[in-house]
Order: C-alpha cells, then structure tokens, then sequence
C-alpha cells in the first residue's frame, strides 16, 4: 500500500470524476475492497467467492466472472482478467449507481443503455455478441439451481419459450431458409424496454455495514 | 332505434323498480273476512328480504343502466352516479311521506365493507406495496396525524372566534371531528382510482394509505370519544393511546395473519371437496375481521393481512375453477356493496337531520383541501431522502388530490351518540358536504387534470417470459452486488424470508410436489394455461390462416391455412404425444393425466388442451422432409421424441442447435413462422375483470 496520503486522494478524485461516485463513497468502496482482499492490492476470483452473502445466490458464477470480464471495464477487447485492481472494482460497481434526479432523457438513455449492456454482458459468456440459446439456457437453470428436483428438461423448456418469444416480438416473420441464431444486443433492448432497468438497477452506496469496516467478521 | 327502445324499456324497468322499493315501506292490507280466502297477500312475512332483495336488485340494475349511457359515463365517475340515483330514490320516498332509510352503521361495518376490503386485500400487488411500504406507511400514520390535530386545532379556533352559535363546540369534540374526516377513504379511492388508470405507483400509494389509515383512525376514535365520556384527560391517558395505537395495528395484523395460515393450512386437504374451496377463503377472512372487531382492534388490517398471508398458499392449492370462482366472487360482491354504498349515501343525505352552518361547513372543506396538501408535501420532503426513485411534485399532487373521503367518515359520524356531541347533526351535515365536495368535485376533475399533467398511466402487462426470469435475474444479481459490497439492505432480509418460506412454511402449507415449485414455473405454467384457455376460446387451431405480413415489431397472429381433416391428423399426432410428455412432465405439473379418483372431477379438456398448446407453442421440428418426420413421430415411442428431434436434426446438419418453430401441415416447405396468437388478448380479458365495471 505504498501511495502517501495525498497520492491516494488525487487518485480517488479521479476515479470520482469518472465514474460519479462521490469521495465520501470511494472512500466506503476502499475500505471494502481492503476488506474483501485482506489487504492485498488486487482482486481475485477466490476473495468473492470467500463472501458468505454470495454463497446462496444462485447466480453467484456470473456475478463474479462480471468483476473480471474485460468488456465490463470499458476495454474494447473481449476475455477475463485474472485479478483486478481498486479502480477495476469500481468502474464495474459504477454500473449500479442511481442516475441522479435531474437528468436529460438522453443520458437517460444512455444509462438505461448501458445497464443493459452489463445484463447482456453477463450473459453473453462467449463474447460472441449473441446470446444462443445455449446460453439462455444455461441462465435459466442457474436460476432454478436452487431447486433440487427441477430437471434440466423443465429449464429447457422455459428457455425455448423464451426465446421463441424474443424471435417472434424482434423478427416476426422468418424466410425458410432462415435460423434465429439468437438475441442480438438491438434486441435484447427491445424486449427489456419495459422493465424500467434505470430505476430498478440501482443500489444504494451509502450505507456500508460497519462490522466490514473493522477487521475481522 | 333498437337502442333508443332498450333504454325505454330499461328505464321503465327502473322506475317499476323504485316504486316497489317505497311501495315496500308500506304494509300489507288486513285479509277479507268472506269464505276461504283463494289468493291473499301476506307481505310481512317476507318483508326483510324481500326488501333486501330490492334494493340489491336496484343497485345491479343502476350498474347496468350507466353503461346503456356511454357520453355520461365517460365524463362523470361511477360513485358520483349513484350518489344522485340515491338523492332521487330519497326523494321519492320522501314525496310518498315515509322516512328513508339512514345507512345503518352496523349494516355498512359488518356487512357491506368487508366485501370490497377482502377484494382489495386478496388482489393486493405485493411487490409494489412491499417496496413502497415505508412511504405509505409514514402517509398513513404520520400524515393522518397531522390531518387531525391541524383541522382539530384550527376549527377549534375558528369555532372560539365565531362564537354564537359554535360557542359549544369544544377542543375534544373539534379533534373528534378532525380524526372522522381526516381519515381517507378506501371505497372512495378504489371507485375512482379504478377508472383513471393511473401508474401502479401511484395508485399503490394511495390506496394503501386508505387501507392503512385504519388503524390509525380506529384509535383516535375511541380515544377521543373516552376522553368526552370521561370528561378529562390526563398525560397518562395520551401515553396510552399511543400504546393503543399500536396494539390496535399490530393486532389486527396477527389476527389476520392466524386465520391466513388457517385457512392456507384447510386449502391443503380439500383435494377431495373441491366445491366448497372458496367458501373457505370467505368463511376465514370474515371471521378474522369479526375477531379482530371484537377486540377493537383494526379490522380492514386483520382482512387485509388474512387476504395477502392466506394467497400464495391457497392458490398453490386449490383448482383452477376454484380460484376463478372466488376471483369473480369478490368482484361481484365488492362491485354490489360499493353501489349499494352510495346509493345509501345519497338516500341518507335526503334522510337525515341536518343543521346547516355556513362557517362551520366552508371551513372544513377548505381545512381538509390545506391540510392535506401541507402533510404531503411536508411528508414527502423527508420521504424523498431516502427513496431511491424520489415522488415528482406531479406524484404529490395526484397524491394529495386522490385523497377522498368517503362513508366510513360518515357511518363513524353517525354513530356518535348526541348526548356527548350535541352537536352530531352538524358534524354529520359537514361530513356529508365533505363527502359531497370530494367525490364530485374531485373524483370528477381528476381525469382531466391526470390526462393534462401527463401523469404516467398503467403499463399494458404483457405476460412476457423473459420480463419474468429478468426479474428474477435482477433480484439476484442485486442481492449479490449488495453482498460483495457488504450492504445488508432489505434485499438481503427479503432473500432470508423467501428461503425461510421455501424451506419450512411451504412444506407445511402446499400440498404434495406444488411445495416444492419455484416461482418461475408456475409463473410459466399459468402463461402456458392462459394460452391454452385461450386456444380453446378462439378455435384458433382449427382457422390457421395465412399469415399477412404484419409489422414485425408487432406480436400479430401469425398463422397457417389448413384443412378440416389435417387438423385432426394433427390433434391425433399431438394427443399421442402428450400423454408421452405428460408421463414425463409429470411432476412439474398441478394435474395429472392418469384417471386417479381424486382427479375426476378436473376438466379433461382443458389440462389435454393445455398440453397440447404447450406443444404447439414448443419447439415442433422444421419440416422439409415432412411425411417421413410425421410418420416417425407417430410410431415412435420414445417419450422426448418432440423436444430432442430437434435438435438431434439440426446438429446433424452442423448448424448450432438454435430454435425453429413451425407447425408441420402441408408438403410444401413452410415459411417459419410463430403460431403464438399473443397472450394480450386474454390478459386484456383479465385486466378488465379487475376492474369495476
């Protein structure tokens, strides 16, 4: 933890300014992620997946493969880091910011639009900028893993349906010749436009747990 | 013409009806005295219902008569309506030199509320109001608080200025006043609020305020009505009240929340007397209101707790039909209590004893406009600190202006007794005016100021597979995030309950493998079910037409031009299948094919219907070969022969395994196309039977 006093300030004005978060903020943000990595300068796979809120999530695999996914972090190239640094970490949290109330409807927009990117993001595993049914799949058994009798067959079905329903709101009416080879991001904002994500996809960042604060749990 | 001669007839039929109801207030004439008496009339011994029966039949047919009346409808709401139908119907029995009927307070308590608070309850959007719970909470109590005490103060003052004749009026009985009128009125803002269409948000907060406000207005109540009987009050008795208060509330909430575990805990053994399933749901939300009358405490929190404990229980439980039933149960009988319920108004308005005083009268009116726009806006100041999606200042003054007062201010009036509050017919004459004031000037005016302020209305629900699991999605992927940044928020306590419910209170309260059903499935398999209804309404898979090229941002028919015979061909092929997939499937669904004596009396038809739209709703294999895939599909036995062949032919030919959908029905290779006629149709059906029409 070299950097003096003043070097870390200039850095979280920084990191402020771009990603909006207030000092006040950054500062909670750099108490947890000392926390998480137990004093260590980068993030790895096994400190999330060492927290015990996540373990019960059952989609807690995509959600720690978001932190490292190099599309997430504004980097134009595809694939995953191995370990991430503070501003990595606070660049992917920056995606669950609440917009502030006095906006022009085409920031709006522009939020809205880059929330969905994060959703199709993690969906999307093979970074071919298409979510196959394959994957889609894959998404909805992750979300009934929590259910120990469900089969694979009912999540198979579900995701058919789904996906049925995708093509038929965005394509309509197909030629013979033609595949759906699966949802294009265009799409995928179609089909979410009327869940309000910009309202809904949003946490609040400024009450942090004090016993994370302290050492020790 | 017809339509002009319909309404005649209707209106004839009306008045017939009228001139029963004062003909009823008559007695029977004495029996002739010469020989056996061949036809006599004997009225008294069926009187009570049959006047009952009247003034139900009254109120159905003023419900019927409006919609012959679409210019009047369209401009004036419904409760403003039928508070003139019973001005007139007052009037009439009062030009024929009878008394007319005041509301009855025990009538309209036990009998005609409970109805529309059961519906209210029962149907009540738990998202939305769990999320807001805080801000309607905090209108509720703190926001009828301040009603109170700032009208109570106020008028007092006045009343002290104006002396003469309000010299009387004295602070306990002001504040008295204050706690009835305060109080917003659940009817009221259903009967309105039903028709504007306004955004969930907005109507959720509203209308739950009404509802919570009970509570509240309850303990004021009694409070202040012992204090004017005991005649002083001490710091010991404020401090009481506070405590009462919340005895009041929390103990309504546990009665109800008893007898909702009750009654989900009955639905789990009622697999054998299917008949009688939404007599229970009645019998135990009534009974929790009367319980928790008993004890003075909160009756509309012990319906409403009872109604939303008792839900996703009973209805994991219970048939299809069943839920039907005691869905258009409620709706009928909370439609027939809200009209009986202004008609009453406006015939106890011409009945009642009325002293008029201009001062006290114009104050209260105004009183209530101020104090209610002060306490929202003062409210929703501090409110807006801690929401994440702060309330616009359009928000606050639909709030504010949503705020009608209805006939529970006026039964609570009316059973003041007139030797503590000498001046009961004045407060009831103010009431009245109030009621009077809201309902029209507001409830009318409220539309057009709605469609002027450009408020967001109601989303069209579209029963989407993919909002749902993104939904889902989101709610986890929150909770996560709210985990790695160590933030125990109500998420997180959200999360704690569901997986206490999942583990141990729904083994106990569903029965059999329902138990154990997330909530996506039966999300999908009610979608599936409505489709499948659907289905059967519309034929739909016997006129398969040809699809035109409709906008393809648009979820139009898309369908297919067959024959008479290919169709059953095609009934026979997707029958045969079903059974196979149904053995299959067979767990995750809520009937079972195999005759078992308990399932007799299920519909046949619609569970095979069902299975059979999932099928054609279901990836079906594209056909170019076609007789051969059809032939095989026929002979073969192996039960996922549907859903693997798919994707068995498609890897064959190197293609990613991606969905193709098609209904195979004639040789010629078939544009792809989606036989999904779209669900909206049958939704639209649903959403208006939540509606009052």
């Amino acid at each position: 933890m070299g950097a003096s006093q003043s070097g870390r300030l200039h850095m979280f004005q920084d990191l402020a300014d771009k990603t909006g978060f207030s000092i006040e903020q950054i500062n909670n943000l750099h108490i947890r992620f000392m926390y998480l990595t137990q004093g260590e300068d980068t993030l790895r796979r096994e400190h999330l997946e060492n927290i015990s809120n996540l373990a019960l999530n059952p989609i807690r695999r995509q959600i720690v493969e978001a932190f490292f996914d190099k599309r997430n972090l504004g980097e134009k190239e595809k694939g995953c880091l191995q370990e991430i640094g503070f501003e990595e970490f606070v660049t992917v949290l920056s995606f669950f910011r609440p917009p502030k109330p006095r906006i022009a409807d085409e920031e709006m927009k522009n939020i809205k639009k880059e929330k969905l990117r994060f959703l199709f993001n993690m969906h999307d595993t093979d970074n071919d900028g298409v979510i196959t049914l394959d994957e889609y799949r894959h998404v909805v058994e992750e979300l009934l893993s929590s259910y120990e009798t469900i089969g694979a067959e009912t999540a198979k079905a579900i995701s058919d349906a789904a996906m049925l329903e995708v093509a038929s709101v965005t394509v309509g009416q197909m030629g013979p010749d033609e595949f759906y080879e699966g949802i294009t991001f265009e799409q995928f904002m179609q089909i979410l436009k009327n869940v309000e994500i910009e309202t809904k996809m949003n946490i609040h960042f400024r009450k942090m747990d004090k016993r994370t604060m302290q050492c020790g749990k | 013409m017809l339509k002009m001669r319909m309404r005649m007839k209707m209106l004839l039929l009306l008045g017939w009806c009228c001139g029963l109801v004062c003909a009823g207030q008559n007695r029977s004439d004495p029996r002739g005295q010469t020989g056996f008496p061949v036809l006599s009339i004997n009225y008294d011994y069926v009187q009570m219902p049959f006047e009952v029966s009247l003034w139900i039949l009254l109120a159905s047919l003023m419900k019927l008569g409006f919609h012959l009346l679409p210019v009047l409808s369209g401009v004036v709401p419904e409760s403003c309506l039928l508070i003139v139908v019973g001005l007139l119907v007052g009037g009439l029995i009062r030009v024929m030199g009878k008394n007319p009927p005041v509301l009855d307070s025990q009538l309209f308590f036990l009998c005609l509320l409970p109805p529309i608070i059961l519906d209210a309850g029962y149907f009540l959007p738990i998202r939305p109001f769990t999320e807001n719970a805080g801000t309607i909470l905090t209108f509720a109590v703190l926001g009828t608080l301040w009603n109170v005490f700032f009208m109570g103060a106020v008028l007092y003052g006045a009343c002290r200025l104006e002396a003469g004749r309000l010299a009387s009026v004295d602070l306990l009985s002001c504040l008295l006043f204050g706690s009835i009128v305060s109080a917003v009125d659940p009817v009221a803002v259903l009967a309105v609020f039903e028709e504007i269409h306004i955004n969930e948000l907005l109507h959720i907060l509203v209308f739950g305020e009404s509802l919570l406000n009970d509570a509240v207005t309850v303990v004021l109540y009694h409070l202040f009505e012992e204090f004017a009987h005991a005649g002083e009050v001490t710091v010991g008795d404020v401090f009481l009240g506070v405590v009462c208060f919340f005895v009041v509330a929390l103990g309504g909430v546990m009665v109800g929340g008893v007898y909702g575990v009750l009654a989900a805990f009955t639905s789990r053994f009622t697999s054998h007397t299917r008949v009688i399933e939404p007599l229970f749901v009645f019998l135990y939300s009534y009974m929790a209101y009367l319980s928790a009358e008993v004890f003075h405490l909160s009756g509309i929190m012990a319906l409403i707790a009872c109604g939303v404990v008792m839900r996703p229980y009973v209805e994991a439980n219970i048939s299809h039909k069943s839920y039907t039933t005691i869905k258009y149960f409620l709706k009928m009988w909370s439609s027939v209590s809200e009209t009986l319920i202004f008609i009453f108004l406006g015939v106890s308005t011409v009945a009642g004893p009325h002293t008029w005083n201009w001062t006290f009268v114009s104050i209260t009116i105004v009183l209530c406009l101020v104090s209610r726009v002060l306490g929202v806006v003062g409210l929703t100041y501090i409110i807006n600190k801690y929401r994440m999606v702060k309330l616009s200042g359009k928000d606050q003054f639909i709030v504010a202006y949503g705020g009608l007062r209805g006939a529970i201010a006026f039964s609570l009036a009316f059973l003041l007794s007139s030797d503590d509050f000498p001046m009961k017919d004045m407060f009831l004459t103010a009431i009245i005016t109030v009621i009077f004031f809201t309902v029209f000037v507001q409830g009318m005016t409220i539309r057009p100021l709605v469609d002027l302020l450009a408020v967001k209305k109601k989303k069209q629900s579209k029963c989407s597979i993919n909002e749902e699991i993104h939904t889902q999605f989101l709610e986890h992927l929150l909770a996560g995030i709210e985990g790695v940044c160590g933030h125990y928020g109500h998420r997180h306590w959200r999360h704690k309950l569901d997986r206490f419910n999942k583990r141990y209170i729904k083994r106990c309260l569903i029965r059999g493998e329902r138990s154990q059903e997330p909530q996506l499935i039966s999300f999908y398999n009610k979608m599936e079910l409505k489709q499948a209804l659907m289905l059967l309404e519309s034929n739909s898979s016997a006129n398969l037409s040809a699809g035109d090229t409709a906008a393809p941002q648009q979820r139009s028919r898309k369908t297919l031009n067959i024959s008479k015979e290919r169709e059953e061909e095609i009934r026979k092929i997707l029958r045969a299948n079903l059974q196979k997939t149904r053995q299959r499937l067979r767990s995750y669904s809520r009937h079972t094919l195999m005759p078992d004596a308990e399932d007799e009396d299920e519909d046949w038809s619609e569970t095979r219907i069902r299975k059979q739209r999932r099928m054609s709703f279901m990836t079906l294999p594209a056909l170019r070969e076609s007789p051969a895939v059809r032939g095989s599909r026929v002979e073969s036995d192996r039960p996922s022969v549907l859903f693997t062949l798919a994707d068995e032919r498609l890897e064959s030919r190197g293609h990613k395994p991606s969905v193709t959908f098609c209904l195979d029905v004639e040789e010629k290779p078939l544009p792809r196309c989606v036989s999904d006629p779209g669900a909206d149709q049958l939704l639209e059906e649903d959403e208006s039977l939540h509606q009052r029409h």
